[in-house]
């Protein structure tokens, strides 16, 4: 396990769809309700509570949309923490079981 | 002892729910209320009225929550019991016309929800064999938009719109909930056409919705009582579905009778498939 690593999963407490190529995602216990872009729908797909956002960023974020890696980096850590606020991803510094979003 | 009961068949959405009370002048209450919804249908659901209750009318919120199987509903001037797997419920209140309307939309949106259906804050109407739904804040223009309707097009409603899924897409049927119109809505159905958000403006237009905000808006307008998740969720995939199937737009209008020449154009040159699909 890598150390100093952020491993994100989906809160069981949420809706999410595809529609239009973008992933609407709904709190279900307050109803607050998001709408991803691309790259956000790829972390938040790619949050399954065992792979570091570290690995996410680079292998999904970096190759897909060529980004600059500590760019990615960046704004993959300030989208984490704005979701990880509404209740949406779950943060730890240890793997996480996710369950798979409704 | 127990009063002989009666029972009328009231259906709205093709859905014949039996209301029954041991109370005759509350029998010619819902009688007159529901005039064109009266069925001779076999109920599929029933409700029993028991009018012994004291409480006032009041503007204190809707609260709907589960007790156990049963699901609870209760404002300061209604308690009503509802097992969703019997079909049947009980209602306390008094003879008053405005708890019944409010008791019967909370069981409308309980059984829609688990149908792929959904009750929603919007005018309807149909024109040329084709529903259109006009939604909005109060104030946008629900009413004026049946207002200003031409004489071949039939009122759904001006205040709250039913939707069930049907084949290829939604339907919309007419309901008795009348809002500023204080005119029920005809009883008959046509698949949705499109769904319209209200604003008001110098001119007529329309616009498209990028179906994010389309989702968004049309969650703030669906009426829903339950606090229940497992319910929310399901509304919020039938949100997304309807959203995938109806073409939805914002109708910036200035109130005179042109902006129906606007919503049959739009019918006749949209497409079939909604372009945020």
């Amino acid at each position: 396990m890598p150390e100093n690593s952020t491993y994100i999963a989906r809160s069981s407490a949420i809706a999410a769809r595809a529609l239009a190529g973008e992933m609407m995602v709904m709190n279900s216990a307050d109803s607050t309700f998001f709408t991803l872009n691309e790259v956000a729908t790829a972390i938040f797909q790619a949050a399954d509570g065992r792979t570091p956002l570290e690995e996410i960023v680079r292998e999904r974020i970096c190759e897909q949309f060529d980004v600059d890696p500590d760019e990615a980096q960046a704004d993959a850590e300030r989208f984490v923490a704005e979701l990880s606020g509404h209740r949406i991803l779950l943060v730890s510094n240890q793997p996480l079981n996710s369950e798979p979003a409704r | 002892m127990t009063a002989l009961r009666k029972s009328e068949c009231v259906e709205i959405g093709a859905i014949p729910i039996a209301l029954s009370t041991s109370d005759g002048g509350f029998l010619d209450l819902l009688r007159r209320r529901y005039a064109g919804f009266l069925s001779s249908s076999r109920p599929e659901f029933a409700l029993e009225f028991d009018l012994s209750a004291t409480y006032s009318v009041s503007d204190e919120d809707v609260r709907v929550c589960r007790d156990g199987d049963e699901w609870m509903l209760q404002r300061g001037d209604f308690r009503a019991r509802w097992d969703p797997r019997a079909g049947r419920g009980t209602v306390r209140q008094d003879a008053n016309p405005y708890s019944l309307d409010t008791v019967l939309r909370i069981l409308h949106s309980l059984i829609l929800a688990e149908r792929g259906g959904f009750l929603l804050h919007a005018a309807s109407a149909i024109c040329d064999g084709q529903a259109f739904l006009f939604s909005g804040v109060s104030g946008a223009g629900k009413t004026t938009m049946t207002r200003l309707a031409p004489p071949d097009v039939t009122l759904l409603t001006d205040e709250i719109s039913y939707l069930r899924p049907s084949a290829g897409g939604y339907a919309a049927f007419g309901t008795p909930f009348a809002g500023e119109l204080a005119r029920s809505g005809e009883n008959c159905s046509a698949p949705v056409s499109a769904l319209f958000f209200l604003d008001q403006g110098p001119e007529n237009r329309i616009d498209e919705l990028h179906s994010g905000e389309a989702v968004r808006r049309l969650m703030r307008n669906i009426l829903f009582f339950a606090e229940d998740r497992i319910l929310v969720e399901k509304l919020f995939a039938t949100a997304c579905d309807f959203v995938a199937s109806v073409p939805i737009r914002r109708l910036t209008f200035y109130p005179d009778g042109r902006v129906w020449d606007d919503v049959r154009n739009f019918a006749s040159n949209s497409l079939e498939v909604p372009e945020h699909a």
